[in-house]
């Protein structure tokens, strides 16, 4: 326990120092949540902006974190040697893995508890949230996302890897119904939107906040399918040197 | 000194191949405890890989390799907690500072090791809070030898260790080296300092090619072979100046010459006497046993084509 506590601090640090990440994975979606929750200009329907961008952000900040923050800090520490000089010490993968997992899952629960209250505080009806579903959505989220943060940090350079996942960051943003419906986009990237992870993941927490799912329960499935097939990828491809 | 494999370091027939690349070839040498063992060799030579074979990165091709009695590879978690290692370069986030940075390797290893004392042996205490990116060079060196230090080793595996440091940091390590040793510990130092080499190695092993081409201690790799140096600013015709002597002048560098295989000084006489007839200025002269540049240098030399 004392060695995963010493690199699970050691993780934070590394984490709460490094500006970019911070603004990624707690900046950009509070930002976002503030400024389209509070204007209306979002072809919502009959849901407020706020109710209906909730759900979006919040898988948004679950692909901040556990892909693009995972993946480009492993990303560098593998550069940078960091992973091989900590695997000559008495911490061990399994620990190394577990401290990752716990600080993804320690920054989550605050995105989750500031973006929810700063929803709670422009008006957002939270009556229909569903805890249970919410832990499952996001530790499906989390898998996926680590997965496939990991797999591209475990073979790119340093570099690539950043571009990589930043560009994959913005088109899972763009067609993963978080900020516009699905449902608005044309027919064909609908299709390529619902089977990403990012449109997967925010049609579950749509239901899990306000039970507005469009594609209802094949979206968990979808999530699931990606939970599995990243984890295996990350397993195959992830290199520690 | 009787020594058993579980004492030190033992290597017998390795081989590492990186596809069709064979990098290390049937090498096989001991590495005593209590000594320091300096691994040179030019670069592709087969130092780093047959090092980071012993330190568990590496799964060889074939042959066997023990660190303290144990399988690098296969045992690596109770080898960890034993042995220190120093890459040459990186292995610690620029952002991470540098009395954080030594409280964590100390607090991973839990051998009680005190984190600021260490930072104050490897004088780093001025720049505690300095973070890595910050420091300079010959600082991040030290960094990496306080992080190999806080598993108070029974071996350790120490890559360039002054590469890019200061006279006065290169006595301090220089030190840290010589108390290892004291200490028992099995300290193995890889580099490409011959002169550094000289001042720390009690033996020392030369690859080439793959291969182990020398070994011993450096008492015996520089005995047997006597030599007289000398410097001249001149054109000097070697063939006929040996030819004068009746030894093999050679020019080893500019304006660097050596006498082959005497030390005596009736042949200096004739040295001086040579040049004095030639209307040659001649300086920097003397005699004993080869240095351990011009050992190396023989020992891998290329053939000319």
């Amino acid at each position: 326990m004392k060695l995963l506590r010493v690199q699970l601090a050691c993780e934070l640090r590394v984490l709460a120092r490094n500006g970019e990440q911070l603004l990624l994975i707690l900046g950009i979606p509070m930002l976002l949540l503030s400024f389209f929750g509070n204007v209306d200009i979002l072809p919502t329907g009959d849901q407020s902006s706020i109710n209906f961008l909730l759900p979006g952000i919040i898988a948004l900040a679950i692909m901040s974190t556990a892909m693009v923050s995972l993946g480009i800090a492993t990303g560098f520490e593998r550069s940078y040697l960091v992973l091989k000089r900590l695997g000559a010490t008495p911490l061990g993968v399994p620990r190394l893995v577990l401290a990752k997992a716990l600080s993804v899952l320690l920054v989550e629960i605050v995105q989750v508890i500031l973006l929810v209250g700063l929803a709670f505080l422009f008006g957002a009806d939270l009556d229909a949230l569903n805890v249970a579903k919410l832990i499952l959505a996001i530790a499906l989220g989390t898998l996926a996302f680590s997965g496939i943060g990991l797999s591209l940090a475990g073979r790119l350079r340093g570099e690539v890897n950043l571009a990589a996942q930043n560009a994959l960051y913005l088109v899972l943003l763009l067609v993963g119904g978080i900020i516009f419906p699905l449902q608005d986009l044309p027919s064909w990237l609908q299709w390529v939107g619902r089977i990403t992870p990012s449109g997967a993941l925010t049609d579950v927490m749509r239901d899990v906040f306000s039970a507005t799912a469009t594609y209802g329960a094949s979206s968990l499935v979808i999530l699931l399918g990606w939970a599995i097939v990243a984890q295996l990828s990350a397993f195959k491809l992830f290199r520690w040197n | 000194m009787n020594t058993s494999a579980s004492d030190g370091l033992s290597v017998s027939q390795l081989v590492i191949k990186y596809g069709e690349v064979t990098a290390v070839d049937h090498i096989s040498f001991t590495a005593k405890p209590g000594r320091v063992t300096v691994i040179l060799g030019p670069n592709g030579a087969g130092k780093t890989s047959t090092i980071e074979a012993c330190e568990g990165f590496l799964s060889p091709t074939s042959g066997t390799i023990q660190v303290l009695g144990l399988n690098p590879f296969l045992q690596r978690k109770q080898l960890n907690r034993l042995m220190g290692i120093m890459l040459q370069d990186g292995g610690i986030y620029p952002s991470a500072r540098v009395g954080e940075l030594v409280q964590q390797y100390c607090a991973l290893y839990g051998n009680g090791v005190d984190a600021n004392a260490l930072v104050a042996r490897v004088g780093l205490q001025d720049v505690a809070t300095t973070t890595y990116r910050r420091l300079s060079g010959g600082e991040k060196q030290r960094l990496s030898l306080a992080l190999a230090l806080a598993a108070l080793p029974k071996i350790i595996f120490l890559d360039e260790p002054t590469s890019g440091i200061d006279v006065n940091g290169r006595d301090l390590v220089r030190s840290i080296i010589r108390e290892l040793r004291d200490a028992g510990c099995c300290v193995i130092v890889a580099t490409h300092e011959l002169d550094e080499a000289e001042r720390i190695a009690d033996d020392v092993l030369v690859f080439h090619r793959g291969n182990v081409v020398a070994s011993g201690t450096l008492h015996e790799l520089r005995s047997g072979r006597e030599e007289i140096r000398f410097r001249s600013h001149s054109l000097i015709d070697v063939h006929s100046l040996s030819t004068t002597l009746g030894y093999t002048v050679e020019q080893t560098r500019q304006s660097e010459f050596t006498i082959a295989g005497t030390s005596d000084s009736r042949v200096i006489v004739q040295l001086t006497d040579w040049a004095k007839a030639n209307n040659v200025d001649i300086g920097d002269i003397g005699a004993g046993s080869q240095r351990l540049d011009d050992v190396f240098r023989r020992l891998t030399a290329e053939p000319t084509t």
